[in-house]
């Protein structure tokens, strides 16, 4: 019974890690419903070509696809480009968009400034495409199989970690399960 | 025209926050429907400001969700239904009330498991502190005999209660 007087002690120190803990989690990365659910439906028209219909099925006519959500106003956005250009550049998987609430000559604008980096760009002016995929922080990239199935979704800018430690290993799993 | 420059720019200030501060402009066929929207967007959280409802949030994605609402009351979705919709797309999360489920067993019943070891713990601080005092057996024979000695003492003096009420005083 001496050490007693510990217990406060051990108490505390329980706290504090339960709260160091804490401060590891962002509570921006809210879990998405959508993993290993179909795709939501959608069909919108491009944004380089009004005509061409961008849709779901376009999405996983691949192995694998990337579908990144962004937007000229997004920062982030701006900060994740050199990288979405590094992985077409790459050719490995293929990139499609969805311009989320933009302005289309600004969005245009965009990718003959800055590059293309994706295969099509669905256009997405009043954001209800996004509400359906459940987009609340541009950008967000879902990793959607040929199936239809999202496989996973990122919640921020796509960076060199996250594609090496979490997005390319899921992608060749998904590879080896459809041989 | 100096002594103007700081009305003028204040006027400024205000009218600038006015102008930036957006409202939509629903308009309902019944009472109830306004109710029913007022009830349900304090009930939805907005995930781009976490700690804001739709109601209060002015982030351009509360706006759409707040649109979005409208329309479902508008078509005549039931509560279910719209409630339904959020899920679906944002999760739980989007709800100020979460189902009781699994996953949210500890949010549900932690509160009440704390509070339930808090009250255990008390009274068992309470009745071995009680038990304590009554018995005084915890002093040897010279530290018993002092304290006879002490209350002695103040027993001698007028106003002063004795026995155990004293006694409890002491230790």
């Amino acid at each position: 019974m001496k050490a007693r007087f510990l217990v406060p002690l051990i108490l505390f120190l329980l706290l504090i890690g339960l709260f160091v803990a804490g401060l590891k989690l962002d509570p921006r990365k809210v879990p998405s419903p959508l993993i290993d659910k179909p795709a939501p439906q959608f069909s919108l028209p491009g944004l380089l070509d009004k005509e061409k219909i961008i849709d779901t099925a376009e999405l996983t006519k691949h192995k694998v696809s990337l579908f990144n959500v962004w937007a000229t106003w997004c920062v982030a956005c701006r900060q994740e480009h050199p990288f979405l250009m590094a992985l077409a550049r790459a050719g490995d998987v293929p990139i499609y968009g969805l311009n989320y609430k933009d302005k289309r000559e600004d969005a245009i604008r965009w990718l003959n400034q800055y590059g293309n980096p994706y295969v099509a760009n669905a256009f997405d002016e009043d954001g209800r495409v996004g509400i359906e995929w459940g987009v609340y922080g541009t950008p967000e990239t879902f990793v959607i199989d040929s199936k239809g199935i999202v496989r996973y979704k990122q919640i921020g800018p796509l960076t060199e970690q996250v594609w090496q430690e979490t997005i390319l290993p899921l992608i060749n799993e998904i590879r080896a399960e459809e041989g | 025209m100096k002594h103007l420059a700081f009305p003028v720019f204040f006027l400024l200030m205000v009218c600038g926050s006015v102008a930036f501060a957006r409202f939509d402009t629903f308009v309902f066929e019944t009472p109830q429907d306004e109710q029913r929207f007022k009830k349900l967007s304090a009930e939805l959280r907005c995930l781009v400001c976490q700690n804001q409802n739709l109601a209060d949030s002015n982030a351009e994605l509360a706006m759409d969700l707040r649109r979005e609402l409208y329309n479902m009351i508008k078509a005549g979705k039931s509560d279910a239904e719209i409630i339904d919709f959020m899920v679906v797309r944002y999760g739980d999360f989007v709800l100020y009330r979460p189902p009781v489920k699994p996953s949210t067993y500890v949010l549900w019943v932690g509160p009440l498991v704390l509070f339930v070891i808090g009250v255990v713990a008390l009274v068992m601080f309470v009745r071995r502190r009680g038990d304590d005092v009554l018995a005084g057996g915890d002093l040897n024979s010279d530290e018993q005999n002092r304290l006879e000695g002490l209350l002695g003492k103040q027993n001698e003096k007028p106003h002063q209660k004795t026995g155990s009420g004293g006694k409890r005083k002491q230790k």
